[in-house]
Parts: structure tokens; C-alpha cells; sequence
């Protein structure tokens, strides 16, 4: 686990918020995927060992749970809403649009590597709908102009790199 | 001895019938009692309770009382105290009887919360019975017919899962016939101590797995395939093997080591199958060790001994050998009681040594003890022995290479295993009986085969004094003769003359021997009989703790100091 110095400084403080060890899974889990993008093929054993359990105890949560991720995403996340306001208002169209520009298929890594285009349950944001989250960015009433305008957005500033 | 305190006792009532159980009873075990049975899968007698399979759901009430007054309320119409019953079922497995406690096993609401619970399980469950080996002993199966709505309602498609998955050296796992009790989980966990089994995916592809890279790979993991209701886990040995209603059980002991679990041996056609634990809740609980349950493949192995010459015959020239000079005779602690006391009598007609051979290992603090031999207190208890035995037959060497013993009569121990010398083996002359070929029977003057444990009754004392028997399972093989013939036959060429058949071996055994006194093989318990251990408390036994075993303290000192 190649984990970075302030994450591991959370870990073992977030450890402590807790009576006991085990309860830590959730919380550990998630400063992994926060820090690496995914939870690579150790993380289980690394944070059994962390929290003295077995592997399998902490494999039960990670395939638990559908956010959390066993293989890498693009550099960028998009998630693009699906529920019911989102999808009468062209959520679907905005997810192919998506689709379209990065040349990939929702729940993959675009070829470029650049980003990954999934469907999500409701952002909470009925009125602007469609909405998308890129990253921990939302943006509102995401129609197919829209959707292109922050493709390009997102492909100048990967020229820029 | 000190009376155990009487537990506290609550009275229930279980459809109707009253019944005194002790404090902290579950409902399931309460109904046992009085013989009403309660469905369940995920509960275990000797496992922790989870709850998660809802089988067990009973309705339940309390006797009514008056919330300001305390006062009981009465029902006019029967004259009895009021029962506020709970408008909801309860499961079973996690509710412990209280005083009055109320249940009802047979309401239509429980009968309602069966069915749908059966048919939950019944969703996904494949229809794959005729080819499944859990056939005949399935609690899915016995349930569906006694608890079930006996047709389906579902016509969706079936989930996919793995279907022959190999958890482990020894344990293949259907996924799909999983109801995810999670027995063996917590027998993992719990009794093992070998956490790798879990639920991956968990949701509606719940999905009972090992870790990656890791295998369900201890001592133990057998026990998952006896306690799995299902044919989820079944052992890859037995797999397709047999049809379990035409197999034979047969009540055994695990011979490999002084814990004696209690085991049943399921044979057909004189062919052993399996072998299986037996629940005795003062040895082995429910549980046996996987190495126990082969043992029966050595029955057929290709150095099995026989002879085509007659028991007489055999006799008459180990008769011609006895008068070659002085005798020593090695005792096995792999012999049943019945065997080391003709031993001893053989012996003592021979006027020769006796001695035993002493197997030490590693205990596992569960079921495998450090002690090899089942039967070592046997042979103290028929005063075969002494004291305990040693690893290697010391004083046995000296006696030989000193000229004071010319014939060695060895009951199936190996002699060169034992520590003697190929040149010490042809300085004397050898009459072995035993089920095995090995360096002794090689060197043997002359070769008694005898009977392995499942083709023969007897007992065995364990490691805590505990006298068990074990019955004949298949017959032996041509050429082969019971040891307590054999015994016989040589103790009456030697001049002494002792009856060969168990029932009299064992009216000799109880009027010789005073700790045996009252017993006698046909009534002695299926789970065994404790004997007084006063006479060997001094003596340092090798073993240590096992389950419901904890070495005596002098013995432990002793072993302690050397």
C-alpha cells in the first residue's frame, strides 16, 4: 500500500474515534479510496492487519458496497444523474453525450485516461436537473450543449499538462 | 464428590404443556424438551446465535398483569391469568425462556411465517436434488415438506452462482444451493479459529466464499460440510460416493488420539463411506478432526495383512516359537481394553515382560491430543502397565542383547519404530499380530493378522478416564481373525485358558478389575462411562488441554518439571 503520509496520519487517528478497532473499516476504506482513487487488490489485508482482523471480515464490506471501487477510474470522475427528475429531464442523453466526447462507455476509463462516465442515484438537485458531478464539482441543468462545452473544458486542461 | 448446584428452573409453557427448563434455555431447546420441533437452519446448539435465517419464528406471550397494581389479570372465560400475546412472530433461536413465558409453535400465523420464510429460501435454491448428496439428510428438504406451501409461485429466472467451487483441500462449495445460514462461518471463526470463510457481494448475489489466496484448509473443515443444512458444502471425498439412506451407521471412536471423539461410520456391502462425528457434549461436542475420518481408507490398503493359513495352524507354530526360551510381550495402547486384558493374560501365562509403546505428538487444544494412542489408560486401568509408557522400548534392547529374552510377542506395535535394532529383530524370535505390514511382521517368525477398530466391538478408555465403546462396522477381511480369538487361542497354547467372546471378557474384567465392576459392554452408554481416576492421579500424562479436557494438576506439575 502505497499510501500518502497525511492519510496515514488520518487513519491511525480515525482508529481512535472508535470503542472498538473493527468499526474502523468503513472510515479506513474510504481515506484509501480518497487518497488512491480505488481500493488496490491489498487494501483488504492491509487494513485487516491494521485493525486486527481477518481479510475475509474487511472483503465482506468492500463488495458490500457499490461506491467502493476495486479497480482504477479515469483521472477525472463524472456522474451523471439517473433518477426520476434527472432522467425525464435528459439525464440520459447528457450520459451519452459524455459518452460521445470521451470516446468510452459508462463505467470504464476513457481511452485517454482522462475520465470515467457513470450513472448515479440523485445529487439532491431536482430543480436543476439534469445535474452532474465532476469530481466533488456539481454542475446543474447539464443539457448536450452543456455536457460538450465541459468535455472540451476538461480536454484543454488536460493539453495544458 | 460435591452435587453440581440444581440450576435455576423456569416454567414455560410450549403449546400448551408446562415444562420446568433451566435459566437462560432457548425456545428452540425448550420445545425439544417436550418434543415439539422448531424449524431452523442458521441455529446451532454449540455455535453463537445470529438469527439471520427466520425459520424459528414462534408467537409468544406473557401472563398479564395489571401495569399500576402488578396484579395478574384474569380471563373470565377460562378462570386462568390473562397471556398478552405479541401481535408479531419471534424467532425462536434468540429468545430465552423467561417465568411464564408463553409459546405457541402451531398458530396459523407462525404456519404463515414458515411458508413465507420456506419460500424465500426455496427462490433461489436450485432443483438440483436428485444429483444433490445432502439427499436424505437435507433440512431444506425436511423442512419443505413439513413447513413448506408445497407448491411454487415463482416463475422469474434463477440467480447464477458457482457451482463447484473448492473452498479447500477437502470441502467443494455450491454456491447456489447456499441458503446463507452462516454455520460455517462461525464454525470458522468460533471453534476453528480460522477466519477465511465470509459472504461476498452481499445483497441478492450474497455469495459464501473463501478469502482470495486463502483455503478453508485446517484440521477442522470437515465439520463445515456435517453442520451445512444444505448440500452447499459437501466433502469432495464423499461427493457422488453414495446415496446417504443406503448407508449403515454404525457408532465408532476416532482412534488417533487419546480424546476418543465419538464418531458413526457409515458403510454399505461391508465398504466404509464415511465417517462422521457424534454429538457427546462431555468430549467432542459435535465436532471431529478431518485426519480422524480417513482412517478407514487404510482398511483396504494394499499391506494389509492376512493369512491363508488357519487361526489353529497360526497358533500351533507360535506355540512351537513360545518354546524357544524366555518371552517379552509388547502391549499396544491402539488396543481395546478387552484385548490388553487377554494381553495381560497371555502374559502371564507366558511368564514374560510386558510393556507399551508410547506415541507423543502435538496437541491441537481442540480435538487432537498429544497422546497418539486411544488407549493408554486402558491398559493401566486393566493393569496391564504400571506406569507410563516410553517412546522406545529401552529396557525391551537390553533385555535382548543381555540374552534374557528369546521370544518377543508384539500386538501390533512395530518394533523397529520402537527404537530396536534390525540386529536385536533377528537375535529373537517374533509373533506379531497386527491389521499392517511393517519391518516387525516382516522379521515375525510367525504373523497373526488381526482387525482394525471397525471390524470389531470393544472400548476404550479416553484421556479423561472415560470408558466408550465402539461396535463392528464392516466385517474383516478373509484371512484376518479377531483379536480376542487370537489372544485366546495363544493364552490357551501358552496353558491358560480365557473366554474369547466380549460378553465373557467382560464378566473376567468386572470381577478382576474393582473400577470396572458394575459395567458390562451391552450396557454401557453410548456416551461412555467416567472411571475412577484416583488410582493414576500421580501420573504425568503427556496430554494437554483439549476441549472439555484439562490435564490434572499433579500430572501437569510432573510433566512441568520434566
Amino acid at each position: 500500500m502505497n499510501l500518502k503520509p497525511a492519510t496515514l496520519q488520518s487513519i491511525d487517528e480515525v482508529i481512535t474515534h472508535y470503542p472498538v478497532k473493527r468499526s474502523a473499516t468503513l472510515p479506513l476504506l474510504h481515506l484509501i479510496q480518497e487518497d488512491i482513487g480505488y481500493l488496490p487488490p491489498d487494501t483488504c489485508e492491509w487494513v485487516a492487519a491494521k485493525l486486527e482482523l481477518q481479510p475475509i471480515n474487511v472483503l465482506e464490506v468492500v463488495t458490500f458496497y457499490p461506491m467502493f471501487r476495486q479497480k482504477p477510474i479515469g483521472r477525472r470522475h463524472i456522474k451523471v444523474c439517473r433518477t426520476l427528475s434527472c432522467a425525464l429531464m435528459g439525464g440520459y442523453k447528457t450520459c451519452e453525450q459524455f459518452e460521445k466526447e470521451f470516446n468510452t462507455h459508462r463505467g470504464e476509463v476513457s481511452p485517454d485516461g482522462e475520465v470515467t462516465v457513470d450513472f448515479v442515484e440523485c445529487l439532491a438537485s431536482c430543480g436543476t436537473a439534469p445535474v452532474v458531478l465532476i469530481d466533488d464539482d456539481l454542475h446543474e441543468k447539464v443539457d448536450c450543449a452543456k455536457a460538450k462545452q465541459l468535455s472540451d473544458q476538461i480536454k484543454a486542461e488536460a493539453k495544458k499538462r | 464428590m460435591i452435587a453440581p448446584p440444581k440450576p435455576d428452573l423456569v416454567t414455560v409453557n410450549i403449546d400448551g404443556k408446562e415444562i420446568a427448563v433451566p435459566k437462560g434455555t432457548n425456545v428452540i431447546e425448550a420445545a425439544r424438551l417436550v418434543n415439539v420441533d422448531v424449524p431452523h437452519y442458521c441455529y446451532h446448539p454449540k455455535l453463537s446465535i445470529v438469527g439471520n435465517c427466520r425459520m424459528c419464528l414462534i408467537e409468544m406471550g406473557m401472563p398479564a398483569v395489571d401495569p399500576a397494581t402488578k396484579a395478574p389479570i384474569m380471563d373470565p372465560a377460562t378462570g386462568k391469568q390473562k397471556i398478552n400475546w405479541i401481535p408479531r412472530p419471534q424467532i425462536g433461536c434468540g429468545t430465552n425462556v423467561s417465568p411464564g413465558l408463553h409459546v405457541k409453535t402451531t398458530s396459523p400465523m407462525v404456519k404463515d411465517a414458515r411458508e413465507g420464510v420456506m419460500e424465500f429460501l426455496l427462490i433461489n435454491h436450485p432443483l438440483d436434488c436428485p444429483i444433490c448428496d445432502q439427499a436424505g439428510e437435507c433440512k431444506l428438504q425436511e423442512q419443505s415438506t413439513g413447513y413448506g406451501r408445497g407448491y411454487s409461485r415463482f416463475v422469474e429466472q434463477k440467480n447464477v452462482k458457482p457451482k463447484r467451487t473448492q473452498l479447500g483441500p477437502r470441502v467443494t462449495l455450491d454456491d447456489e444451493r447456499c441458503i446463507l445460514c452462516s454455520r460455517c462461518i462461525r464454525f470458522s471463526k468460533e471453534i476453528a479459529k480460522d477466519d477465511v470463510l465470509g459472504f461476498v457481494d452481499r445483497g441478492s448475489y450474497s455469495t459464501l466464499t473463501c478469502f482470495p489466496g486463502k483455503q478453508l484448509a485446517n484440521n477442522y473443515s470437515l465439520n463445515t460440510v456435517d453442520i451445512c443444512p444444505v448440500g452447499a458444502l459437501t466433502s469432495t471425498d464423499f461427493r457422488f460416493k453414495m446415496r446417504v439412506w443406503f448407508l449403515k451407521q454404525t457408532n465408532s471412536i476416532d482412534t488417533e488420539t487419546s480424546v476418543g471423539a465419538n464418531t458413526v461410520v457409515w458403510s454399505r456391502e461391508g465398504q466404509i463411506y464415511r465417517i462422521t462425528p457424534r454429538r457427546n457434549d462431555d468430549v467432542n461436542d459435535t465436532w471431529m478432526p478431518d485426519s480422524g475420518r480417513e482412517l478407514f481408507k487404510a482398511l483396504k490398503a494394499p499391506d494389509r495383512l492376512t493369512s491363508a493359513e488357519t487361526v489353529d495352524a497360526l497358533v500351533a507354530r507360535a506355540a512351537e516359537v513360545f518354546k524357544q526360551g524366555p518371552v517379552a510381550v509388547v502391549g499396544s495402547g491402539r488396543s481395546s481394553v478387552e484385548e490388553q486384558f487377554l494381553t495381560k493374560k497371555l502374559a502371564a501365562a507366558l511368564k514374560a515382560t510386558t510393556a507399551l509403546v508410547s506415541r507423543v505428538g502435538q496437541g491441537d487444544k481442540l480435538l487432537v491430543s498429544a497422546d497418539k494412542n486411544p488407549n493408554v489408560r486402558g491398559a493401566l486401568v486393566t493393569g496391564l502397565i504400571a506406569a507410563l509408557p516410553s517412546q522406545k522400548l529401552t529396557d525391551l534392547a537390553a533385555s535382548i542383547d543381555a540374552g534374557k529374552v528369546k521370544v518377543v510377542v508384539s500386538v501390533g506395535e512395530d518394533l523397529a519404530a520402537a527404537g530396536l535394532t534390525a540386529a536385536q529383530l533377528a537375535k529373537v524370535a517374533i509373533v506379531y499380530l497386527g491389521t499392517h505390514a511393517n519391518a516387525t511382521s516382516a522379521a515375525a517368525k510367525v504373523v497373526l493378522p488381526t482387525l482394525s477398530v471397525f471390524e470389531k466391538n470393544g472400548t476404550f478408555v479416553n484421556q479423561q478416564f472415560r470408558l466408550q465403546k465402539f461396535a463392528q462396522a464392516v466385517p474383516g477381511p478373509q484371512g484376518a481373525t479377531n483379536d480376542l480369538i487370537v489372544l485366546a487361542k495363544l493364552a490357551a497354547a501358552a496353558g491358560a485358558t480365557v473366554a474369547s467372546d466380549l460378553g465373557s471378557v467382560w464378566k473376567l474384567l468386572a470381577a478382576e478389575i474393582p473400577n470396572l465392576a458394575p459395567i458390562t459392554y451391552a450396557n454401557l452408554p453410548e456416551t461412555g462411562l467416567l472411571l475412577d481416576a484416583t488410582p493414576f492421579a500421580a501420573l504425568p500424562f503427556v496430554e494437554g488441554e483439549t476441549l472439555h479436557f484439562k490435564p490434572a494438576v499433579a500430572g501437569a506439575a510432573v510433566a512441568a518439571k520434566a
